[in-house]
């Protein structure tokens, strides 16, 4: 019989605890494929962030730290200094990225850290129950926003990926979806590029997935993937906003 | 054994860490620490090792963990409200048993208090600081050479627990110049390797670091063992020094610099015909509760004398657990009390000891 599908094997043999319909378990697939496809899986350790991901140690077979809430990227350039030769990256949702950790991010594009970044855009803290987020949208009803974010008083989403392409240090940025099986092959691209960079020392690279969260927007997964289309893409462009060889591809 | 050169407190301990296999440094600038990170800036390099200087003292922290958990000798430093900033990072490594040494050269407090030596933190490094059932093996140097010798100490044992190791200086201990000697090298390759890191799993199941544990039970576990390593490090790790003590009526208790200046009014007393001793703490973590209760046992009252309004005197009276009057002299703010004073409150306390 012909093997069409399997579990790569950068990821464990395990259920994972993320809702049903919720992205992060596709996330988790591409970066697994990734590493096994550029056969770097006993080289690399992950940093988990605090979120939902905060598991991704258990699904992962390759060495791992878990970070305190946004200092993944600060203990990634431990270890990426520590160990030049391995492959380094952290998993970090909104919460964790854009809001406690915003210095942590912005310094380790800053120094062109040569690690890679996944960062989990789903608009909302998904572990603690769905609270507003630095990404959620305006008129979004949160735990925290419950009449809908007003930009008065809770300002306007946050662009991580056009913030962090103003650095000289960023050496691959882009924003992908993962609401259709185009834009997932597109996913799995871009962090495969975003893990090249990485292999050949050209500094800091992020890929930003446009996500689900469909327990705490209140949605069935379908309908979360398509809001994600309609109302996410709108506000966070899909594309590259930087790349090793210069120039963006929008 | 090389000869004997003349260094800054903050230089010496940076070299110290050096010759101890330490390649690694985050940190933050604050005084007075600042030729710390300076001197590893300059030196590190020439050893093909990594001086940065982070963001900010909660990623220098953070950077500490991440190179802990890859397996390196680390080492960040700073001073009281910069290390007020580390305290999460502390609990982590703690929590996630990752060995590491942290330099506090104390400022005077609380917020942003002052730049002059003080002593204030002596609870936030004894007692936890940060969150959680945790403690730090901390070391509390009174001169140049000793600074040197406890930094050394301190790396071997942060392997030895797998947990983090403070040293606790103040402004005078940093600032100082005195002749030093330094032991002999290590090579971070001729350093055990450690099993546990993470540095890519070929052949084997992964390497986790981490302190999470959603299951009550099972971080009730991880607390019963870190209690363990903790009496474990009681049984083991006190270190002591005690002058004078043999035939004395009185005691003094002190750390760090402070304890230098009360020896003065000690020999000073001693001349009057007062009869006291010196009970000096090198570790603040594990205290020496012992060798405090058997003078206490002996001495008719003790005087602790420190720059804050009162910390160790705290462990001070646990330890004579009223075995005789625990009396406190401080000076706070970045106020150095005198050797002077420190006679004077003896002498006043001995005269009405005597009424």
């Amino acid at each position: 019989m012909k093997v069409v599908a399997k579990r790569p094997e950068s990821l464990m043999d395990k259920p994972t605890h993320y809702c049903p319909g919720c992205t992060h378990g596709i996330t988790h697939r591409l970066v697994a494929e990734v590493m096994d496809e550029m056969g770097i899986r006993e080289k690399t350790v992950g940093v988990a962030p605090v979120g939902c991901a905060v598991l991704a140690y258990e699904y992962f077979d390759c060495d791992f730290q878990q970070a305190a809430h946004g200092r993944a990227p600060a203990v990634a350039t431990g270890i990426k200094r520590v160990l030049p030769d391995n492959f380094v990256f952290t998993y970090q949702g909104d919460g964790d990225l854009a809001s406690i950790g915003t210095a942590e991010i912005v310094h380790a594009a800053m120094r062109g850290e040569n690690i890679t970044t996944i960062f989990i855009n789903n608009a909302i803290y998904g572990m603690t129950g769905g609270q507003m987020a630095p990404t959620t949208m305006i008129g979004q009803k949160t735990t925290t926003s419950p009449y809908g974010r007003d930009s008065k008083s809770a300002g306007n989403p946050i662009r991580v990926v056009e913030m962090l392409s103003t650095l000289e240090g960023s050496a691959y940025l882009a924003r992908v979806g993962l609401f259709n099986n185009k834009e997932i092959k597109k996913a799995k691209k871009a962090i495969r590029k975003a893990f090249e960079t990485q292999k050949e020392g050209k500094g800091f690279s992020l890929v930003e997935l446009l996500s689900t969260c469909p327990t705490n927007w209140g949605m069935n997964p379908n309908e979360a993937l398509d809001w994600v289309k309609s109302n996410m893409v709108p506000y966070y462009p899909l594309g590259e906003y930087r790349t090793p060889e210069g120039g963006d591809n929008k | 054994m090389t000869d004997k050169i003349l260094m800054k407190g903050n230089e010496a301990i940076a070299e110290a860490a050096i010759k101890a296999g330490c390649r690694f440094f985050f940190g933050y600038p604050i005084t007075p620490q600042n030729e710390l990170p300076a001197y590893m800036a300059r030196r590190l390099p020439m050893e093909d090792g990594v001086f940065l200087q982070a963001e900010s003292e909660v990623a220098a922290i953070n950077m500490v963990y991440g190179a802990a958990g890859a397996g390196a000798r680390v080492m960040t430093s700073s001073s009281s409200p910069g290390i007020s900033l580390k305290q999460e990072g502390i609990s982590y490594m703690a929590g996630s048993e990752l060995p590491g040494v942290i330099v506090n050269i104390i400022r005077g407090g609380p917020g942003l208090g002052g730049i002059q030596p003080a002593q204030s933190d002596y609870l936030q490094a004894t007692k936890g600081g940060g969150h959680g059932d945790y403690r730090l093996l901390v070391l509390a140097p009174q001169s140049v050479q000793e600074a040197v010798d406890l930094t050394t100490e301190a790396f071997e044992l942060a392997d030895k627990y797998r947990n983090p190791v403070m040293i606790l200086g103040d402004g005078m201990i940093g600032q100082m110049m005195e002749p030093v000697e330094f032991g002999e090298e290590i090579s971070p390759e001729d350093l055990p390797k450690k099993e546990w890191a993470t540095v890519g799993n070929k052949d084997r199941k992964p390497n986790i670091i981490n302190s999470l544990s959603l299951q009550a039970e099972k971080l009730e576990e991880l607390n019963i063992r870190l209690q363990k390593k903790y009496e474990k490090m009681k049984e083991e790790e006190v270190r002591v020094e005690t002058y004078k003590t043999e035939d004395a009526d009185y005691a003094i208790v002190a750390f760090g610099s402070m304890a230098r200046i009360a020896l003065s009014a000690i020999e000073r007393a001693r001349e009057e015909g007062v009869k006291i001793g010196l009970i000096r703490p090198i570790s603040l973590f594990p205290y020496p509760d012992q060798v405090v209760g058997k003078v206490a046992e002996q001495v008719k009252f003790m005087l602790t004398v420190e720059m804050s309004c009162g910390q160790m005197v705290e462990d001070v009276r646990l330890a004579a657990n009223g075995r005789c009057p625990v009396y406190f002299y401080g000076r706070s703010g970045g106020v150095v009390p005198t050797s002077q004073e420190i006679y004077e409150k003896i002498m006043e306390l001995v005269r009405g000891e005597k009424e």
